[in-house]
């Protein structure tokens, strides 16, 4: 048995140890005297939320097929062991071998939300290397970053090597016989990195250099060598049935966020909602096999003993097959006890009925992502979901026993005017009419209730709304308050009840999603004064972030509140991510004009991911 | 069919606690395809229990659970089905029918023994002069210590709770009062047995081993697995 990384009296004095003693059901074992590179997959957060995210699960499982590579896992340290580490200089380690990180050929960081940007700087400095990849010599792991956040990584492109600009599951092997050679000869750092930038999907950023203009945007972006690529494109899996896929993936021991089995039926969205980043740059949308999914729902059930299964995508009900698949993982409900989690499904005859099956109609709510208050403004978001399929649906619902509705909306949106914020009101009061319309008095069981929630839309690079202002902080409040005193105003205000989101949190987002290269001092000065951990509010500290961005004269609204021009250059212009900056214009326009576009199965909108040359883009075509 | 399962708990996987233990035997139950009993209703569970709860940080070879069966196989069988499946530091020793009318494991520990050896990680060798003073240590007519709860502190005598306490070569081996009656942790014994001989008490110095979890009278104390049978 592994010799632990940690002694007896620091694993005995801080919470939950089992985080940082690997040894889980289905991890990979390997003789490391037959391996030549070894690499480290790190999920900076907490090894709950990381263990739940199905991505990193699938890059252990594909880099550990190859018989030259061990990939272990590694994860933020919490606040209480960083605390003890730091005091008694103990080096972070991965969990399957308790090794040192520096003791890896690679470090790979999947980089999912912006609010984790400190957390890298962690993981970097707890394994003791240098924060800045100028920094760092070849006896280092090379670290790599993945992920979303990777369409516009400037805001920490200065502490990566490089990134890897897509879906794993295409260009890894090519950047692994890479650094065997360059582990194994005397190619310099400066030499490998300009080979990896030659591979489809790396983006280097020492080898772009980006100059500003006295107003603070980009003047240029230009490549330090002439062999350079100018742009990256973002890597796609075009065979998606026979993508690789961890049929006995790790099984934690203490409870994960995600305590089930993750079943991906879908890659990508055909909707095209304009705020939605995950619905622009994983196109083309992607289906599974359905006969495949069935076989993996089985095998993943038996080889981990989860007694939970969930379906991943970005909108379960586009999938083609959905009624085959649920109707399978509900006959494994009756002969093996399987509790089936469903994911949020367009409300119809079909899913109230499979929904009926799976849950308990009294516990469970019915959701709506509404997202805008008016017709008017889902149609600038183009978000295709109107208010009759609301009222709709949810008057079945009240029919089948169901009596919670939960609504989703976001405050700021671009041209979100007063009759929009009333609208949000309005929609909950209808809503709630319909219910005491549909049910009759002696069949009520207690209230209905219908709980609304705003977010604080930020605008994300590769959607049509890059260009757009985010409001001020203020203004959300504001408006926040405005709904909330609407919904006091409402005839049924007992049944309806409305919470938004803390604000900060928000900005700061939308400083750094849309962020260029010299947001890296500010993200290094704040990690410095102790920053870790601002994806959770328990130690976010707005305050802390503010007088850092003060003191390096960066101007928060310069990057939130300011409306870009189309011509101006983009800090993320030279990465490729599928769609075309020309149909983000035309979509920006429709937008701005209150025009839908139809969703990619009614009618190609030539956003340019068909060059891809799968998927959706040619379904009509087979 | 009610069994009652012994199992080890070893190694690392004594920083797994009580709660994720239960989940982990949930789990290996449905990759080793037994034929465990659900309750009913609308989330059913399996209906399994356990015995005492481990703290975290001891090892033990005599832990316990009781579960209902649809249907079992044979004893040799069902151990082989679960070790092939549970990791390593977990592994299944014994199983058994419970006889007609046995109580569940939960309700009938009596006590455990325990063997407390050194930690390699620490340098200091106060074991050897705990062992050295087990005996006189043993003719003490009373062991006070102060327990400490969340409201109050008083001084106990766990004099009675100490049925053995034994040198052995490399360690302590101690047989305990344990359960809902009387019950004593080790550490406490270790801790006045440090008083008594003047050494600083540090509970990472030592390692707690359960050897056995009883049930039954002080003279007379059977082993858990004794309430049934093999099959």
């Amino acid at each position: 048995m592994t010799k632990l990384a940690l002694p007896e009296r620091i694993l005995m004095n801080i919470d939950k140890p089992a985080r940082y003693i690997g040894n889980e059901v289905n991890i990979v074992k390997k003789d490391l005297s037959n391996i030549d590179i070894r690499i480290a997959m790190c999920f900076p957060d907490v090894y709950e939320i990381g263990m739940s995210y199905l991505g990193l699960q699938i890059l252990y499982d594909m880099f550990n097929k190859r018989e030259d590579t061990y990939c272990e896992r590694v994860f933020s340290p919490w606040p209480d062991l960083d605390k003890i580490m730091r005091e008694e200089d103990i080096k972070l380690f991965t969990l399957e071998t308790q090794s040192p990180i520096m003791d890896m050929d690679m470090l790979g960081i999947t980089i999912q939300y912006e609010m984790c940007y400190t957390n890298i700087l962690q993981i970097l400095e707890l394994s003791g290397m240098p924060l800045y990849s100028k920094d760092r010599t070849k006896d280092m792991p090379i670290v790599i970053g993945g992920g979303p956040c990777t369409v516009n990584p400037e805001p920490i492109a200065d502490f990566f090597d490089m990134f890897y600009i897509g879906e794993g599951e295409t260009s890894y092997d090519e950047l692994l016989e890479l650094i065997k050679t360059y582990k194994s000869t005397d190619m310099d750092k400066e030499d490998f990195l300009r080979r990896a930038s030659n591979i489809p999907g790396i983006y280097v950023p020492s080898m772009h250099m980006i100059s500003y203009n006295p107003d603070g945007t980009v003047q240029e972006i230009s490549t330090k060598y002439d062999d350079i690529p100018k742009t990256i494109k973002r890597q796609v899996v075009t065979d998606f049935s026979q993508v690789s896929y961890p049929l006995a993936p790790v099984v934690p021991y203490i409870k994960a966020t995600q305590d089930r089995v993750c079943l991906e039926i879908m890659r990508g969205c055909i909707r095209g909602c304009r705020f939605c980043q995950a619905g622009m740059i994983y196109r083309p949308t992607r289906q599974k096999d359905v006969e495949m999914l069935k076989k993996y729902a089985r095998a993943m059930l038996d080889n981990t003993g989860y007694e939970e299964i969930s379906l991943s995508s970005l909108s379960s009900s586009d999938y083609e097959s959905l009624d085959e698949v649920l109707t399978y993982l509900i006959s494994l409900k009756d002969e093996d006890h399987v509790n089936v989690s469903l994911p949020s499904l367009r409300i119809d005859a079909f899913s109230l009925d499979v929904m009926s099956k799976v849950q308990d109609i009294r516990k469970s709510s019915l959701t709506f992502a509404a997202e805008a208050g008016t017709q008017r403004l889902r149609n600038v978001i183009n978000k295709g979901i109107t208010e009759e399929d609301i009222l709709n649906g949810s008057r079945q619902a009240f029919i089948g026993g169901w009596d919670k509705v939960k609504l989703y909306f976001m405050l700021g949106l671009p041209t979100e005017n007063e009759q929009d914020l009333l609208g949000i009101a309005e929609l909950a009061e209808k809503i709630s009419e319909e219910y005491f319309d549909a049910v009759p008095k002696e069949k009520r069981n207690g209230r209905v209730m219908i709980n609304a929630s705003a977010s604080y839309f930020v605008p994300k690079p590769f959607t049509p709304f890059q260009w757009a202002p985010m409001i001020l902080p203020e203004e959300f409040t504001k408006r926040a308050y405005y709904v909330k005193d609407s919904f006091m105003k409402q005839k049924n205000k007992k049944s309806l009840k409305f919470t938004y989101h803390d604000a900060y949190i928000s900005i700061l987002e939308g400083v750094l999603a849309r962020g260029d290269r010299r947001l890296s001092k500010t993200i290094y000065d704040v990690y410095k004064k102790g920053a870790i951990f601002d994806a959770w509010t328990e130690y976010f500290d707005m305050d802390k972030y503010k007088d850092t961005f003060a003191q390096n004269n960066v101007d928060i609204e310069f990057y939130t509140a300011r409306e870009r021009q189309v011509t101006e250059i983009l800090p993320w212009d030279h990465i490729d991510a599928g769609v075309s900056k020309n149909f983000l214009i035309k979509e920006w326009e429709r937008a701005k004009n209150e025009t839908v576009t139809p969703n990619c199965r009614m009618n190609c909108s030539g956003c340019g991911s068909a060059t891809y040359g799968g998927g959706v883009c040619f379904e009509a075509k087979n | 069919m009610k069994l009652r399962i012994k199992y080890e708990k070893t190694g690392v996987l004594r920083f797994i606690g009580h709660l994720d233990v239960m989940r982990l035997f949930q789990k290996a139950i449905r990759r080793a395809k037994l034929d465990v009993a659900y309750s009913k209703g609308f989330s059913p569970h399996q209906i399994i229990s356990f015995a005492a709860p481990m703290p975290l940080g001891m090892t033990s070879e005599g832990e316990y659970f009781d579960g209902d069966f649809e249907s079992v196989t044979s004893t040799e069988d069902m151990i082989n089905r679960f070790n092939a499946t549970l990791p390593d530091g977990v592994k299944v020793h014994d199983i058994v029918i419970l006889d007609e009318g046995a109580k569940p494991s939960m309700s009938v520990v009596t006590a455990s023994d325990y063997y407390i050896y050194k930690n390699e990680e620490c340098e200091n060798d106060y074991l050897n002069k705990l062992i050295a003073s087990i005996d006189t240590f043993s003719l003490e007519p009373k062991i006070e210590i102060l327990k400490k709860t969340k409201t109050k502190e008083e001084i106990s005598d766990i004099k009675p709770a100490i049925y053995k306490l034994e040198a052995r070569p490399e360690g302590i081996y101690m047989l305990l009062a344990s359960g809902s009656a009387l019950n004593l942790k080790p550490e406490l014994v270790i801790e006045a047995l440090c008083k008594f001989s003047g050494v600083e008490y540090n509970r990472y110095d030592y390692m707690v081993h359960r050897l056995e979890t009883y049930m039954g009278e002080k003279d007379n104390l059977k082993s858990l697995i004794e309430a049934g049978k093999r099959f």
